[in-house]
């Protein structure tokens, strides 16, 4: 469904040196797949997620969405492009001066022509899925951060989305909202949906997830099934990173 | 000093100086309207990504905040005229007042700019990538997302703006324009006593600022509560 061939992005930084943060990364994501890019901190693994989105100029190398190159300038036919991805923030970007309903009725209209009843038909279904209905009319700064996070993931499935992306979507929040969180992404996977996670929850990198890409210094050092990689992992970086993410 | 309150302060003269006051509140608020439109323009232009308007925003907004108002005021107060007998040969007597708001409008405008330029870029970075990823386009965000959230941002400044234009339109009464100010000049030199007629002028704009502060706070109080 999408494939990343040998991407390179590097970054500007203060003092005027560049950062290279990936330095030729290529993956191949199939229909149905559930992956999570993990690996530590400055590793690249958000900034891989923000370039297929294309939240990010990739410097070199093509990403490709079932076979047709993600080409920029042809303007028309990448907006197509990235409208079938939906993406999650880790701090969800919900647009605080509309309610929950709102927010998840403002694109439909505005970028799918959609009345404004269908758009609500729509929104009122994806808030049921996330639980969230009776907050339709609360706006943001109500809700807590587990809360947000699923309005935010409602908001990104009303666009009917092909592959939705996450990035790090529960790392800012409080430890008891984060289940709440994953569920709901559990559900998604379970009824099919493409997804990319960038993550450091183990549990559902394992448990949920079908396949882990291990990236370290903008490389990717591992591309396996999530069961192998947690119970054999091949690289001594990757044994060392899980050695140190669970606590025994 | 008051040598003649009493004199001074009669019903005629304190009408006389309200309708100086409204004149003065007028112009401030007409010129604010006017700066909010030519502040959207140089706001735009500043944020654009071609050289020409980004140029023509950054020289106006430098022209206009390095140089005095009073200045400006002169200045297109003796310019308007001389174009227009250099094409016409005609003398053009236009009236001080509106050459007043013209340079008090071009003036404001190149404050708001940058209150509105600042208004925008405080919007947060993830709210423009949220709109990138459900494919809102450029304009679309502007409308719905970026202006209501920077608006509430600009609403505080731009009141404290109205008030400094109400307090900076006596400027031009240099030219001849009978505001506020003028007004108590031209009593005070009735009545051989300027002190008395300052002094209620001076109650005036007070009253006008003091009300304007207090609709602000108001104001701003709404804007929090949706926070």
């Amino acid at each position: 469904m999408i494939k990343v061939e040998n991407i390179a992005k590097s970054f500007n930084t203060t003092t005027g040196s560049q950062l290279h943060v990936l330095k030729g990364v290529s993956l191949e994501i199939k229909k149905g797949e559930i992956v999570s890019l993990i690996g530590p901190s400055g590793s690249g693994k958000s900034t891989l997620l923000r370039c297929i989105h294309g939240l990010e100029k990739i410097d070199s190398g093509a990403i490709y969405m079932e076979d047709e190159l993600m080409d920029p300038n042809d303007k028309k036919k990448y907006r197509e492009q990235r409208n079938k991805m939906g993406f999650v923030f880790q701090h969800f970007n919900l647009f605080p001066n509309m309610t929950v309903v709102e927010n998840c009725k403002l694109a439909q209209m505005n970028v799918l022509g959609r009345s404004t009843e269908e758009a609500e038909k729509v929104a009122m279904e994806y808030l049921e899925k996330v639980g969230l209905p009776d907050k339709r009319d609360a706006y943001p700064s109500t809700l807590s951060g587990g809360q947000k996070q699923r309005v935010a993931i409602a908001r990104a499935l009303c666009m009917n989305p092909e592959v939705m992306l996450f990035d790090e979507p529960t790392s800012a929040l409080d430890p008891e909202m984060i289940k709440e969180v994953l569920e709901v992404m559990k559900d998604l996977g379970n009824q099919g949906m493409t997804m990319i996670v960038v993550t450091h929850e183990m549990g559902f990198a394992r448990k949920v997830g079908n396949r882990v890409v291990f990236l370290e210094g903008g490389h990717i050092l591992e591309n396996c099934a999530s069961e192998e990689f947690f119970s054999n992992p091949k690289t001594e970086r990757a044994k060392d990173f899980l050695s140190k993410v669970f606590y025994d | 000093m008051f040598v003649a309150f009493e004199k001074v302060f009669t019903a005629q003269n304190i009408g006389y100086l309200a309708k100086g006051a409204l004149l003065s509140l007028a112009i401030a608020a007409i010129s604010l309207l006017i700066g909010l439109v030519l502040g959207i323009l140089g706001a735009t232009g500043r944020r654009s990504k071609h050289i020409i308007p980004r140029t023509i925003a950054n020289i106006y907004v430098t022209v206009i905040r390095g140089t005095p108002l009073l200045l400006q005021i002169l200045i297109i107060f003796s310019v308007i005229p001389s174009i227009y007998t250099a094409f016409t040969g005609n003398i053009l007597r236009i009236n001080p007042i509106l050459i007043g708001i013209i340079a008090m409008s071009i003036n404001s405008g190149a404050y708001q700019t940058e209150l509105i330029r600042s208004g925008i870029n405080g919007v947060d970075k993830g709210q423009w990538e949220a709109c990138e990823t459900l494919g809102l386009n450029s304009w679309q965000m502007m409308k719905f997302v970026v202006l209501p959230q920077a608006f509430k941002r600009i609403v505080p400044p731009l009141i404290s703006e109205l008030i400094t234009l109400i307090k900076d339109s006596s400027l031009i009464s240099t030219i001849g324009a009978i505001e506020l100010l003028k007004g108590a000049q031209v009593i005070g030199a009735q009545y051989y006593d300027v002190m008395s007629p300052y002094c209620i002028a001076a109650v005036y704009y007070l009253i006008m600022t003091f009300t304007v502060s207090l609709i602000g706070n108001y104001v701003e109080k709404r804007l929090a509560e949706s926070d």
